[in-house]
C-alpha cells in the first residue's frame, strides 16, 4: 500500500455530519474495475449539477479548495456501504487525511488501506480545525503521523490516537498481505485443527 | 472459564494468531464476493502472483448491477461497464474454481438472499463480503459482516482477516409486537433510538422474546440492518428454527457431520451472566409500524406522526434534518399519512425472501395499484419461483405490479432501476441516502406490508388499516 508522509495542505471545511458512502462516490462509478481514476467524480452528485457543470458554492468548487489535501468534517463520516471506491475517490482527489469526530468503522478501516490518514477527535477540536480551514488556502494544516499531532497555522498543536499496527503500516507503506502470509504456519496449523472440530465446515 | 456473549464464543474459534497489541488474525470460514467490489481484488492478486488460498470456502454470484428485467438474458440490455463487470466475475469465478451462481442460473439473486438458502451460511461461522449487508447472515449466529476490496484481497489470499475485537452490544426487544409490525419496524425502530452511529466499534446480540418469535427470514432482516445503526455485525443466538432452516439446505453437513455440527451450535448462546459494554431495550408492544422521513435511517417515525422539524433536534442534526427536509421536499408538521407516493420497490436483501413477498400479497390480493409504478423484485430465482408456485406472482400481476427476475435492482439502482429526481418511492430497502435510488430520488424506508398497503393508497399508509 501506499505509504503516508507527513503533509502540510488546505483543509476543506464540510461541516456536515453523516457524510455517507453515496455521497463520496455515487453508485454509477461503481462500475469500473480499476482503482483509479474516481476523483473526478468524488462527491459528484454535490459537486456538479445534472448538466455535469461545477456548482460553485461546494466547497471542493471553491477556488482555496480546490487542491486540498485534507478534509474536515462531521460526525459519522464514511457510513453506509464498504465500497472501497469511496477512499479510492478520496485518495485520487488528492485527500490524504480526513478529520472528524467520528467515522463509519468499514470506511475507517479502509483508509488505512490506501495510504489515507482517518483522524478522529472530540467536537471541541474539530471545531477548532473546523473554524482554521473555513479561513481558506491560507491556513494551511499540518499532519504528522510519526508524532501523532495536527498543527493550525497559529501553531495550535492537537494531538491524536492511531492503532499502532495501523501506524506503523502506513508509515513503511506496508502490504498487510505480505504481513500476513508470513504467518502462513499459523494459518494452516489453525486449519487442520479447525477442520478436525468442524469438518462441515 | 469465564462467561462469554456469543461473539466472544465465535470470535475464540476463529482466533488464529494474536498480536501484543491486540491485532488479531481472524479465520474466514466463508467468503460471498459479488461483481462490483471484487474485480481490483482478482486483479491484485495476479498483479502479486498469489492465488485464492480456499475457492471451496469462497462463493461468487452476480447482482448489484445485473438487469432484473425479464429480458436480461439479452446482454444489450446492460450498458457496457456492467457487462464488463459481470463478466470479470464470471472469468474470475472460473479461473479460480469459486463456487459460482451465474445469471443464467436459478439459484442466482442477491448474495445475502443466496448464502443462506444455499445453505453455505451456517451457525458459528465466520461470513465475510465486500458488502456492508453482510450483517445479514448474522441471523443464524454467524459472525458476519462487510469488508472493503483490499480486505477481500487479503481473504481470498490468506483466508484470514486482520482485525481487532469490537465491543459486545445487546439490544433485547422483549415481549410481543403488536399486529401489523415486523421485523422491518424492530430494526428501523432500533435504529431511531441509537442513531445510525449508536453501533460504532461494536457487534450487537438481538435477543428477547420478540426477536425469539421471528422466522429466519425476519431475524435476516434485523440483523441486514445493524449496519445502518453502525455496527459491522448483527447476531442472533441459534436455535431450533435456525437448525430446521438449514437443515437438508443444499450445503448444510448431513449425516454424522449434522450430529456433530448440532452439537457444537447448541453451544452457541451468550452466558447469562456475561459482560456487555451496552444494552439497549425496547418493548415489543411499543413498536409501531414506521416510515422514514429525512436521508438517514434513523429518520424513522410511527406512520401515525407528522413530519418534524428541524428546530426539534439539537447540534449538527439542525442542519442535517434541514437538509433532509428540503431533499424530501417536505414541510413540518405534515401528517406523514398524507405523503403521497409516486413509486414501490419491494425486494433487496433487507425485505427480497418469501415470506416479505406473501407479507405484500396478503395486502395487495384482489386490490389495484394506485401509484405511477410499483415493483416486486423477489431476492434470488429461488423466491421468485416459489412466489409463483404459491400464486403469489398472480396477485402483484393482477395489482399492476411488475414482476421482475432476481437482483438489487432499485435498492442502489447501479442498474436502470432507478428513480428520476423528485420521484418519490416507498421502499422496502435499507437505505434512504440522498441519490440512493436515483439521483433526486426521495426515498421512504418501511416494511413490505407497509409499501404495498402505499401501493394501494398512493399515500404513505399506516397498515393496520388494511388489515
Ligand atoms: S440489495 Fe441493496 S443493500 Fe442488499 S446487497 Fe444489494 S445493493 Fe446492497
Amino acid at each position: 500500500m501506499d505509504k503516508f508522509e507527513n503533509l502540510s495542505g488546505v483543509a476543506a471545511p464540510m461541516p456536515m455530519i453523516n457524510v455517507d458512502t453515496d455521497m463520496i462516490i455515487p453508485k454509477q462509478f461503481l462500475k469500473t474495475i480499476k482503482r483509479s481514476g474516481l476523483g473526478v467524480n468524488l462527491f459528484d452528485e454535490m459537486r456538479y449539477d445534472e448538466d455535469g457543470k461545477e456548482i460553485p458554492d461546494f466547497v471542493l468548487n471553491q477556488p482555496a479548495y480546490r487542491d486540498a489535501e485534507i478534509l474536515v468534517a462531521g460526525d459519522n463520516f464514511g457510513c453506509g456501504s464498504s465500497r472501497e471506491h469511496a477512499p479510492w475517490a478520496i485518495k485520487d482527489f488528492g485527500i490524504r487525511c480526513v478529520i472528524a469526530p467520528s467515522f463509519a468503522d468499514i470506511f475507517y478501516n479502509n483508509c488505512f488501506k490506501n495510504g489515507i490518514l482517518p483522524i478522529a477527535l472530540p467536537q471541541e477540536q474539530v471545531d477548532i480545525l473546523m473554524a482554521e480551514a473555513q479561513k481558506g488556502s491560507n491556513a494551511r494544516i499540518e499532519v504528522d503521523l510519526e508524532a501523532q499531532t495536527v498543527t493550525t497555522s497559529d501553531g495550535t498543536k492537537i494531538a491524536f490516537e492511531v492503532d499502532a499496527f495501523k501506524k506503523h503500516c502506513l508509515l513503511e507503506g506496508l502490504d498487510d498481505i505480505g504481513l500476513t502470509m508470513e504467518k502462513a504456519a499459523a494459518i494452516d496449523t489453525f486449519e487442520a485443527s479447525a477442520s478436525a472440530a468442524r469438518p462441515w465446515v | 472459564m469465564s462467561p462469554k456473549t456469543l461473539y466472544d464464543k465465535i470470535w475464540d474459534a476463529h482466533l488464529v494468531h494474536e498480536a501484543d497489541d491486540g491485532t488479531c488474525l481472524l479465520y474466514i470460514d466463508r467468503h460471498l464476493v459479488h461483481e462490483v467490489t471484487s474485480p481490483q481484488a482478482f486483479e491484485g492478486l495476479r498483479m502479486t502472483g498469489r492465488t485464492v488460498r480456499a475457492p471451496d470456502k469462497t462463493i461468487a454470484v452476480p447482482d448489484h448491477n445485473v438487469p432484473t428485467t425479464l429480458d436480461r438474458a439479452n446482454a444489450e440490455t446492460m450498458t457496457e461497464d456492467s457487462r464488463i463487470q459481470v463478466a470479470a466475475l464470471d472469468t474470475n469465478a472460473k479461473e479460480f474454481g469459486l463456487h459460482y451462481y451465474p445469471v443464467s442460473d436459478v439459484r442466482q439473486g442477491i448474495v445475502h438472499i443466496v448464502g443462506p438458502e444455499q445453505g453455505w451460511t451456517l451457525p458459528g461461522m465466520t461470513v465475510v463480503c465486500g458488502d456492508s449487508h453482510t450483517a445479514t447472515h448474522g441471523a443464524f449466529g454467524a459472525l458476519a459482516h462487510g469488508i472493503g476490496t483490499s480486505e477481500v484481497e487479503h481473504v481470498l489470499a490468506t483466508q484470514t482477516l486482520i482485525q481487532r475485537k469490537g465491543k459486545n452490544m445487546k439490544v433485547e426487544i422483549t415481549g410481543k409486537l403488536a399486529p401489523g409490525v415486523t421485523a422491518k419496524d424492530i430494526t428501523l425502530s432500533v435504529i431511531g433510538v441509537t442513531g445510525t452511529a449508536g453501533g460504532t466499534g461494536y457487534v450487537i446480540e438481538y435477543c428477547g422474546e420478540a426477536i425469539r418469535d421471528l422466522s429466519m427470514e425476519g431475524r435476516m432482516t434485523v440483523c441486514n440492518m445493524a449496519i445502518e445503526g453502525g455496527a459491522r455485525a448483527g447476531l442472533i443466538a441459534p436455535d431450533e428454527k435456525t437448525f430446521e432452516y438449514c437443515h437438508g439446505r443444499p450445503n448444510a453437513p448431513k449425516g454424522s457431520n449434522w450430529d456433530a455440527a448440532l452439537a457444537w451450535w447448541k453451544t452457541l448462546y451468550s452466558d447469562d451472566d456475561a459482560h456487555w459494554d451496552k444494552v439497549v431495550t425496547l418493548r415489543g408492544e411499543d413498536i409501531a409500524p414506521v416510515v422514514t422521513w429525512g436521508t438517514s435511517p434513523e429518520d424513522v417515525l410511527p406512520i401515525t406522526a407528522t413530519v418534524p422539524a428541524a428546530s426539534d433536534f439539537t447540534g449538527g442534526k439542525v442542519e442535517a434534518a434541514q437538509r433532509s427536509l428540503d431533499y424530501m421536499g417536505l414541510t413540518a408538521g405534515t401528517p406523514l399519512r398524507d405523503v403521497e407516493i409516486d413509486t414501490v420497490f419491494i425486494g433487496s436483501c433487507t425485505n427480497g425472501r418469501i415470506e416479505d413477498l406473501r407479507a405484500a400479497a396478503a395486502i395487495l390480493k384482489g386490490k389495484k395499484i394506485a401509484v405511477k409504478r410499483a415493483m416486486i423484485v423477489p431476492g434470488s430465482g429461488l423466491v421468485r419461483a416459489q412466489a409463483e408456485e404459491e400464486g403469489l406472482a398472480d396477485i402483484f400481476k393482477e395489482a399492476g405490479f411488475e414482476w421482475r427476475l432476481a437482483g438489487c435492482s432499485m435498492c442502489l439502482a447501479m442498474n436502470p432501476d432507478q428513480l428520476s429526481p423528485g420521484e418519490r418511492c416507498a421502499a422496502t430497502s435499507n437505505r434512504n441516502f440522498e441519490g440512493r435510488q436515483g439521483r433526486g430520488g426521495r426515498t421512504h424506508l418501511m416494511s413490505p406490508a407497509m409499501a404495498a398497503a402505499a401501493a394501494v393508497t398512493g399515500k404513505l399508509t399506516d397498515v393496520r388499516e388494511m388489515m
